[in-house]
């Protein structure tokens, strides 16, 4: 046996990932390059907002109402522990704005949006739409990257908000309703020991996943491989390397953000 | 004058173009003919700058293809595809006015539209098709619709790629009547691909045969059935039997 073959093994796929870190970030720097370069189609990048923002608002608000709910029926079973059951409506909304809001929204986001924007651009590609735009002098970056990525950039934020909020709902009608809160005493301890920053720390990150999760549709969408197969392969690296992505830097960030 | 000077492409170890040479004088339409696979597509798509070739020199009018304002150079051109590849987020008039409704050609939207429909019109098209989506649209209609669309800003160099795949035997017709028609009236540059012989005798003042990865016969296409050349022979007549590989 070859006592290279091991070694072979390990360095094949790092290779191969390295050489896919390398042309995500040659990727994302040139769709980056166009920002500030007419011409730009604002048509479209209006018409990303809506899918991407407003069309993503039930998903996001659902997934935040219950993980508010849920994490209000748990924090408040480990609290009585050792009698820390007031702590609930705070850790409610740290947990929210910090934490689940910007995590949970933009995994969901990365499920509805990067799946569609691959199988989108992928199936553009295989049908030789891409080539059309290109001979019809519009480049693809300018036309179908970077009015999506900034769109999900700018409309991320505004959806974890809008999750922060329903997701602390959440948690303050399950303390009314099930756990026994005075409603009036829950909104106090809520808005008492909530600081701007665990705020807009989340806002920051839902960016950051925005920007993530139509980066990485639009680029497995352009790099979709022929037919139905190649699109649904498309589709699904999409939505892996969104959710990873998204995990792997809300960890960097959390650790820039909030370490000793 | 569209030139191909010794044009090479390979994916990987498939060696698609070995070394093609063809000139296409202007006004003149040349139709590329070959099996499937023989690298008609890329050599189209080399001149059009969709594919950069491993090595040789594509020029128009003596201008290398690779230099130069790519918009400008772009806007010479109309390409009808395979299969339309239009727009699917884009209504039928907004496929065809792209072109003028954004970059260097842009025109007013009520101006757009009206050309639109009137290049709609020259390709048999009723007014009422302009405000459908393509996927509301057959076949024949849809490459229709790509034809609008490709010489909706008066190229002077339109290119067409397979353009009576998948097509019955009378809209073919009608297509390559309609492809025909318009590249005289407008004295444009044609460049085709097909496999369809029915297509070629009705569209191509030209023909080059291209078979593993080169051009094998060029020639006006009245001398296209005394070539002599064993390739085009088999071509032309549907041949199991010849030099060109039955099973490729």
């Amino acid at each position: 046996m070859n006592v290279t073959a091991p070694l072979a093994a390990i360095g094949r796929p790092t290779l191969a990932l390295m050489a896919l870190v390398g042309r995500v970030v040659i990727y994302a720097s040139q769709t980056l390059s166009h920002l500030f370069r007419p011409p730009f189609y604002g048509r479209e990048f209006l018409q990303a907002l809506v899918h991407i923002g407003w069309l993503s608002l039930p998903v996001v608000g659902m997934t935040a109402l219950f993980t508010g709910g849920a994490l209000a029926l748990q924090i408040y079973a480990g609290g009585a522990r050792f009698n820390a059951e007031a702590v609930v409506p705070s850790i409610v909304a740290i947990g929210m704005t910090r934490e689940l809001g910007p995590v949970l929204g933009g995994l969901m986001v990365a499920a509805r949006v990067a799946s569609s924007i691959a199988a989108e651009i992928g199936t553009m590609k295989v049908t030789e739409q891409i080539d059309a735009l290109v001979t019809l002098s519009t480049n693809p970056m300018k036309y179908l990257t970077l009015p999506r990525v900034l769109a999900a950039t700018l409309a991320v934020p505004v959806l974890v908000g809008v999750g922060d909020a329903i997701g602390i709902m959440g948690g303050y009608l399950v303390g009314i309703t099930r756990l026994d809160f005075n409603a009036a005493a829950y909104l106090k301890n809520t808005a008492d020991f909530l600081e701007t920053w665990d705020v807009v720390s989340g806002l920051i990150k839902g960016a950051a996943f925005g920007f993530i999760v139509a980066l990485m549709g639009c680029f497995y969408g352009m790099n979709s491989g022929r037919g139905a197969q190649g699109v649904g392969k498309a589709t699904k690296s999409a939505v892996v390397a969104a959710s990873i992505l998204i995990l792997a830097a809300n960890y960097a960030l959390t650790e820039v953000f909030f370490s000793a | 004058m569209i030139k191909l000077d010794n044009v090479k492409k390979s994916f990987g170890n498939n060696h698609v173009l070995r070394g093609v040479n063809l000139e296409i004088p202007t006004g003149e339409s040349m139709v590329i003919i070959g099996g499937s696979g023989t690298g008609k597509s890329v050599a189209l798509k080399c001149v059009l700058g969709l594919v950069t070739p491993d090595s040789g020199l594509i020029t128009v009018d003596g201008q290398d293809v690779t230099k130069g304002d790519r918009d400008a150079f772009l806007a010479r051109f109309g390409m009808l595809f395979q299969g339309g590849a239009l727009f699917d987020s884009l209504s039928v008039w907004q496929n065809v006015a792209f072109r003028l409704l954004r970059g260097s050609l842009k025109r007013p939207k009520n101006e757009a539209r009206e050309i639109a429909i009137e290049k709609l019109r020259r390709v048999g098209l009723k007014p009422d098709v302009a405000d459908k989506f393509p996927a509301e649209l057959s076949g024949g209609m849809q490459k229709r619709v790509g034809l609008a669309r490709a010489i909706a800003a008066e190229p002077e160099i339109i290119f067409f790629d397979e353009p009576t795949t998948g097509l019955d035997p009378i809209m073919s017709g009608v297509i390559n009547d309609l492809i025909r028609e318009i590249v005289v009236e407008m004295g444009a540059t044609a460049m085709a691909i097909t496999h369809d012989m029915t297509s070629v005798r009705a569209i191509a003042d030209k023909v080059a045969m291209l078979h593993d990865g080169v051009i094998k016969w060029t020639g006006p296409v009245a001398d296209m059935d005394n070539s002599g050349d064993p390739y085009l022979d088999q071509f032309i007549h549907g041949r199991a039997e010849g030099p060109i590989e039955a099973v490729r």
